[in-house]
């Protein structure tokens, strides 16, 4: 009898839909909001796909030296990452920041960040940062399109 | 679509017409301490790199000063590679090795680095493909599938490569680097994708010696190419057949 | 022919929980070991960017090593139909399973990133011998399974022979690969020799045949079977034959390399100016690791000692892992030579002979591997029916068929 409960009371979950039921009673993660309006890819796409654009956009970094910016880690760094009270960059993957909140959240480690810088770069004099990209991002947006 | 076609028809033609000028304007106009990555190499940042060049150096030893360690520093601060202050495990991309032929006694003060094998002994004996050979002649090495077995570290016949024996942080962006994995000099790939020239070669020109020069071995105007010409120049290990893309003058 | 009784161990005795608890330890300390390397990083051990193989490989490649050899008798009895042997077939086939394992263990552990260990077997080289080395060590697991099933299943036995002939030549091609990953290295001069191929597969027959004697006797002697001085008699002289063979290639190797005066820089420090490898070398190997056995096997009086033998046998053991650590550490603390004729100096250590000390955590994680190996071995025998009640010529108390298996309930 009780297990009957059980697998009716799961099937009623999966009916009503997993995000109602998440919306009603889970607490969901917030992590800190990005800079400007919109993401480099709507949010519900990002949330879902973030680690496909990365993993992809690696593979073409490093091995056929595309370098375009819009799924580039270095430049997630520029939007996601904060500054504390006395001005210097928080890594992105440190506690309440953009991505510890959802990955700590879900359990999903990530080893990103034993090689990955987790803040930007600190600002340089001018002659020694990098010339700004020429190039677009059209090809490369065609490319991983569905 | 056919945007994009006709944009890439007119990028391989505005290349090829920038390229042979770039080469008529390299052999003309090329002063010290210019922009020394040619122009025909520029590519936009959503174009492949080509394997119709090959990024190689020339290391004029009769330049290099003895005891000058600019490259180096350069190259240490564009890696961000610290030091442990534990000199047996630390990494060096870029180190400069002091000769002293045991003939005549005559000195020699050269870096060595990665040479960039056109047959790389570290590609042949990577078990995963971590280290390979990039179509424009770069060795990397792909950290992401790299397991840290150092067999490419048996291999290579100029001690070029490190191995990263301690967890990393403040890693610097453009250089990202980590415990397990094995590394070494890139040819400064992030800039030279970005049509700039390797750190060391930048430092060793502001210094003033000139001693490094870097470019594209398969463009017969490059400077690189013109240097390879006029001066006398050798591989390291020449017997073994590696088709090196560093090559030395004056040792 | 005699028909043979197997039978697992009691494994009610306090010696053999005292054995299990003991190699129990010993792997967990090999496991906290490693960990302690991986959590750390590699710079807690000996090794460094000059030598970047250190004691971890000279364990797992002389257990790799070994676990080839120790498939001797069973190869010796299917394959060339020694009937004498092929009562420790099985026991023979257990043991280079369990020594290659323990042997595999190491090397992963040592790796920088252990944890990526499905990235090496998803991404594959095949430019690579260490690729081919993968499917090599899987492959060799796989087979010998095969054929210990075709041993202990009655109605499969008319397969052993096949199955064991295909096992025998895997493991001369598995040796052949692990030769090769230093036969193919140009860049060292120690390295870059056809005859590390060979060399490898002729260590591989005197360790295994030393590790079999050894758990032979040892399992015949702690668990009371009879054992007959026929077969060790036999094996002693296998092993004999198999170590003036090692020495033998050895001689070559060296001679080839002298042949090429560009190599006398390497072959001057190892043979003589090379410090703690010249010692190794010379003491450990070629003196306690070959010669004392020798003169052990070939003595008319010693050789008659069950003692005198498995005295030889570690001795072999011994002088294994000095040959293993003089040909991976050795090699590496020779300098390579950029350039010929002239004296190198660098920060980075170029021109100089580099120092090696094997740290704690690299030996634990080494003697870890060799107890897993006898962990899996000690355990099988309990469970499934590896050995023989006895061997040799004594009446036999049974006079059933051949397929009597002694059931273990």
């Amino acid at each position: 009898m009780r297990a009957a409960t059980a697998v009716l009371s799961w099937a009623l979950i999966c009916a009503t839909g997993w995000t109602a039921v998440a919306a009603a009673d889970t607490p969901m993660p917030t992590p800190p909001r990005g800079k400007g309006e919109q993401c480099v890819e709507p949010t519900d796409v990002m949330r879902r796909d973030h680690m496909r654009f990365l993993t992809h956009q690696r593979d073409e970094t490093m091995h056929r030296g595309i370098r375009t910016k819009k799924h580039s880690l270095v430049e997630c760094l520029e939007c996601h990452t904060r500054k504390d009270t006395q001005g210097k960059f928080l890594p992105v993957n440190a506690e309440g920041e953009f991505c510890d909140v959802c990955h700590d959240y879900s359990g999903v480690t990530m080893d990103c960040f034993e090689c990955h810088a987790t803040t930007p770069r600190q600002p340089k004099p001018a002659s020694a940062r990098f010339p700004a990209e020429l190039g677009s991002d059209i090809s490369f947006r065609l490319r991983i399109a569905p | 679509m056919p945007s994009n076609n006709a944009k890439s028809n007119m990028n391989t033609e505005r290349r090829v017409f920038i390229g042979r000028a770039g080469a008529a304007a390299a052999m003309l106009t090329l002063a010290p301490g210019v922009r020394l990555v040619d122009l025909a190499l520029a590519r936009s940042a959503d174009e492949p790199a080509s394997d119709q060049m090959r990024w190689g150096m020339l290391v004029d030893a009769t330049k290099c000063a003895q005891g000058c360690t600019e490259c180096v520093d350069a190259c240490n601060e564009e890696f961000g590679l610290e030091g442990m202050g534990r000199p047996k495990t630390d990494a060096q991309y870029i180190r400069k090795i002091d000769l002293k032929d045991k003939t005549t006694g005559k000195r020699y003060s050269l870096p060595v680095m990665c040479q960039h094998c056109e047959t790389a002994p570290c590609v042949d004996v990577c078990p995963t493909g971590a280290s390979f050979r990039r179509v424009d002649g770069i060795v990397l090495v792909d950290k992401h599938i790299c397991i840290g077995c150092r067999y490419c570290m048996m291999a290579c016949p100029f001690k070029a490569r490190s191995f990263v024996h301690e967890n990393l942080t403040n890693q610097v962006p453009e250089a990202p680097r980590g415990k397990g994995t094995v590394e070494s000099c890139t040819f400064c790939v992030h800039r030279v994708d970005r049509d700039r020239e390797p750190a060391c070669v930048e430092a060793c020109s502001k210094a003033g010696h000139e001693a490094l020069v870097f470019g594209d071995m398969n463009d017969p105007g490059s400077r690189l190419s013109q240097r390879l010409r006029q001066l006398p120049n050798r591989q390291i290990r020449a017997d073994l057949g590696l088709n090196t893309g560093v090559r030395y003058h004056g040792v | 022919m005699k028909p043979v009784r197997y039978q697992t161990l009691a494994g009610q005795s306090g010696g053999y929980w005292i054995l299990l608890a003991v190699l129990a330890a010993l792997v967990a300390i090999g496991y906290a070991a490693a960990h302690y390397m991986e959590v750390h990083g590699h710079y807690v051990t000996g090794m460094s960017n000059q030598i970047v193989w250190g004691t971890p490989h000279v364990f797992a490649v002389f257990l790799i090593v070994a676990a080839s050899g120790a498939l001797n008798t069973a190869s010796i009895s299917s394959v060339f139909g020694k009937g004498d042997y092929k009562p420790l077939a099985r026991l023979s086939a257990l043991l280079s399973v369990a020594l290659l394992v323990g042997g595999l263990i190491v090397l992963v552990l040592d790796l920088g990133r252990p944890e990526r260990l499905i990235v090496a077997m998803t991404y594959y080289n095949f430019k690579s011998i260490f690729a081919w080395n993968i499917f090599l060590y899987v492959g060799f697991l796989l087979v010998v399974a095969i054929y210990l099933w075709m041993m202990f299943e009655p109605r499969m036995n008319k397969f052993g022979k096949t199955a064991g002939t295909i096992a025998f030549i895997w493991r001369f091609v598995l040796t052949t690969g692990t030769g090769s990953i230093f036969g193919f290295l140009v860049a060292r001069q120690a390295y870059d020799a056809a005859i590390m191929a060979p060399l490898f597969i002729i260590m591989s027959l005197s360790f295994g045949t030393a590790i079999f004697l050894l758990v032979l006797v040892a399992a015949f002697e702690w668990t009371g079977r009879p054992l007959d001085d026929d077969i060790l008699r036999r094996l002693k002289n296998l092993l004999a034959i198999f170590v003036s063979a090692v020495l033998y290639m050895t001689l070559a190797y060296h001679l080839t390399n002298l042949y090429a005066t560009e190599h006398h820089g390497v072959e001057r420090f190892i043979l003589l100016e090379g410090g703690v490898y010249t010692t190794v070398f010379w003491l450990l190997q070629v003196i306690l690791g070959s010669i004392v056995p020798l003169i052990i096997c070939f003595s008319p009086t010693l050789s008659r000692s069950r003692g005198a033998l498995v005295a030889a046998s570690i001795l072999v053991v011994i002088g294994g892992l000095a040959q293993v650590y003089v040909i991976i550490v050795g090699a590496q603390a020779f300098p390579l030579v950029l350039f010929p004729g002239m004296e190198e100096s660098s920060t980075f250590f170029d021109g100089a002979v580099n120092d090696y000390a094997p740290s704690a955590p690299e030996i634990l994680l080494g003697i870890g591997g060799i107890a897993l190996a006898l962990l899996i071995a000690v355990v099988a025998m309990r469970v499934l029916p590896f050995l023989p009640e006895r061997l040799g010529e004594q009446p036999s108390a049974t006079s059933e068929p051949v397929t009597a298996e002694a059931a273990t309930s």
